[in-house]
């Protein structure tokens, strides 16, 4: 079980509003990633589930008990912590076996436990050592196998990959979605990075100023970002946002193309640019063009490689069935 | 940048720290070495330093005028049981000072502290009557909480530099895990704070083992520790140098050892909070 449900929930730090009311909903064995720029609120809310922050008002409502005033240790929620937050003077051994030892649960059964925890999450070569003597990816593993020992109704984790290198986050990522897959258990999961939030979650809900700016599949927020802010935060690189006597052709303040939605052409099309910067990826290659009349560079992708270069001519041509229109209050139009 | 160690600036900063060291324990070198002088030598003018007849009489009288281990073992007792009460009682608060500071913590700490600077004669006169009405005068109870009081403020501001330096992560981890209060500070912070610990122990054991103004004006004959062991030497009837000396170095030899075996913990306790 890990049905969550948070009901008007408000969270303000002295004079600082850093929640307004709030509801939100997450469904038993669901992947809710809390994803948004730093500052938004993501950890405050992640921290009020858990228990660690009190609410300034509202509910929390876990698996249908009111668990608002509820202490940490009996809301049945393990969380990951950004620092891995181990016990640096016990065993790696130790460490998982801790809450399992907090539970009360019998010598035997914590040792089968451990050793099952160890052996998912290639640890068994390492439970004698001190947290101190393992690499990030191991201490990362622990601080997951202190959290699946207990059979948590739901998973917390804090930006868990933030402190790893590139290549080791991206192996994470991976572990961790197919642990869910397994366990098949409520995860809730904050970061800043977007594409940890597309490629991991059942559901992204997108924080600014602790506000929820829109809740829904990766997909759903790719395709239909119910505002600028969403536009401009999923998708990477960015959708191409522009304003003006371009924009007010198709009818709205504000259109938005995603580079992968624009076709470029070096003989002719609807805006006529330059190249300026090109990035090749291999599989793909990025344009940055400063088109006539748009401010902004517009950046478009191309499958492959393309042999166009610094100052070359282009035109670009937005695809009509991706392109986004927003209003004047940045909200989109159907 | 770091500034160059020249063999003549090691050379100076070497001699000059020797010098400060041994001009400071001058004192306890003279008085360890005056116990074994006569009491004619021990006045001598000019001061003997090495050519005078060692002797053992002044422990032999020390010994045998009074009985140095029931003093000793009141001294144990009192820094040893002020010390431990004071620790069980400073760990929670440090614990709430460090972990969920309110508007209000820093005054609290500034204001604990001032209570040091106060001097102690200056309540004297209410804490003796205290000591009377609850007939606490010449009992090691009344002294250990007078003992542990006093030292108090100093415990707690130890701790709480530690604790500071302990990521509350790792607290709030052990929350989530499942750990109610007394077992996050049983558990986890008392372990990761040993160190720390350690030398608040130490250093208030010896606060307290040196202290003299209250162990000597609230104990008579049953509860008097080391300090009133020395104290009785000092007496208006005539001059005991050399006793004194023999009593004082008997007094002051635990300490001392305790202290040379300790040394690394020490001046980590004693420049607590300078350098994380």
């Amino acid at each position: 079980m890990g049905h969550i449900i948070l009901e008007n929930v408000k969270k303000r730090f002295g004079e600082v509003t850093v929640i307004p009311p709030l509801d939100l909903e997450i469904n038993d064995g669901e992947f809710v990633v809390f994803v948004g720029p730093s500052g938004c609120g993501k950890s405050t809310l992640l921290r009020l589930i858990a228990g660690l922050e009190d609410v300034t008002g509202g509910r929390i409502i876990i698996d249908g008990k009111d668990a608002t005033s509820v202490p940490p240790a009996r809301r049945g929620l393990a969380m990951v912590f950004q620092s891995y937050a181990l016990y640096p003077h016990m065993s790696v051994r130790k460490n998982i076996a801790f809450p399992l030892r907090m539970a009360r649960l019998e010598r035997a059964e914590i040792d089968r436990r451990v050793k099952a925890a160890a052996e998912v999450l290639n640890l068994t070569d390492y439970l004698d050592r001190r947290p101190g003597q393992l690499s990030g990816g191991q201490r990362q593993r622990v601080a997951i196998g202190r959290a699946i020992v207990r059979e948590p109704a739901a998973f917390l984790f804090d930006e868990p990959l933030s402190n790893l290198d590139a290549a080791l986050r991206v192996g994470m990522r991976l572990e961790i979605s197919e642990l869910h897959k397994r366990l098949e258990t409520t995860m809730i999961y904050v970061t800043h990075d977007q594409v940890e939030a597309m490629t991991m979650a059942d559901k992204i809900v997108v924080l600014r100023a602790g506000n929820i700016e829109q809740v829904g599949s990766p997909l759903e927020l790719y395709r239909n970002p119910r505002n600028l802010f969403v536009a401009g935060f999923i998708g990477s690189p960015k959708m191409n946002l522009i304003n003006g006597s371009i924009a007010a052709q198709h009818g709205a303040e504000t259109i938005g193309i995603r580079p992968e939605h624009i076709f470029a052409s070096s003989e002719g099309g609807e805006w006529h640019g330059k190249v300026s910067v090109s990035e090749h990826l291999g599989s793909d290659t990025f344009f940055h063009v400063t088109c006539d009349g748009i401010p902004e560079p517009v950046t478009v992708r191309v499958g492959g490689e393309v042999d166009l270069h610094y100052g070359d001519d282009i035109w670009l041509t937005p695809d009509p069935n991706h392109l986004h229109r927003f209003d004047t209050q940045g909200l989109r139009v159907a | 940048m770091a500034r160059a160690v020249t063999p003549r600036r090691k050379i100076i900063t070497t001699a000059v720290a020797w010098a400060i060291g041994l001009l400071i324990f001058f004192p306890i070198y003279w008085t360890i070495l005056t116990s074994f002088k006569t009491e004619a030598q021990a006045i001598n003018d000019p001061p003997l330093f090495f050519s005078f007849d060692w002797t053992l009489e002044n422990y032999a009288v020390v010994q045998e005028r009074s009985d140095y281990m029931r003093f000793l073992w009141n001294s144990v007792i009192l820094a040893g049981g002020s010390t431990l009460i004071g620790i069980l009682v400073a760990i929670p608060a440090a614990w709430s000072m460090a972990f969920v500071p309110s508007r209000r913590t820093k005054d609290i700490l500034l204001w604990m502290l001032s209570t040091k600077m106060l001097p102690a004669v200056g309540v004297l006169y209410p804490i003796s009557l205290i000591f009377v009405q609850f007939n606490l005068l010449d009992t090691r109870g009344g002294l250990i909480a007078v003992l542990m009081l006093i030292n108090l403020p100093i415990i707690v501001w130890m701790l709480y530099t530690y604790f500071k330096e302990i990521p509350i992560d790792i607290l709030e981890a052990a929350r989530m895990d499942g750990a109610n209060l007394r077992e996050e500070i049983l558990y986890i912070l008392t372990p990761m704070a040993i160190p720390g610990i350690a030398s608040t122990i130490l250093l208030n054991f010896i606060l307290a083992w040196n202290e003299a103004f209250w162990t000597l004006n609230l104990t008579a004959a049953n509860s008097a520790p080391l300090t009133a062991f020395i104290a009785s030497y000092s007496s208006p009837e005539g001059l005991f140098f050399a006793k004194l000396s023999a009593a004082s170095t008997m007094a002051i030899a635990p300490i001392l050892i305790l202290g040379w075996f300790s040394q690394k913990q020490l001046v980590r306790g004693l420049t607590f909070g300078a350098v994380k």
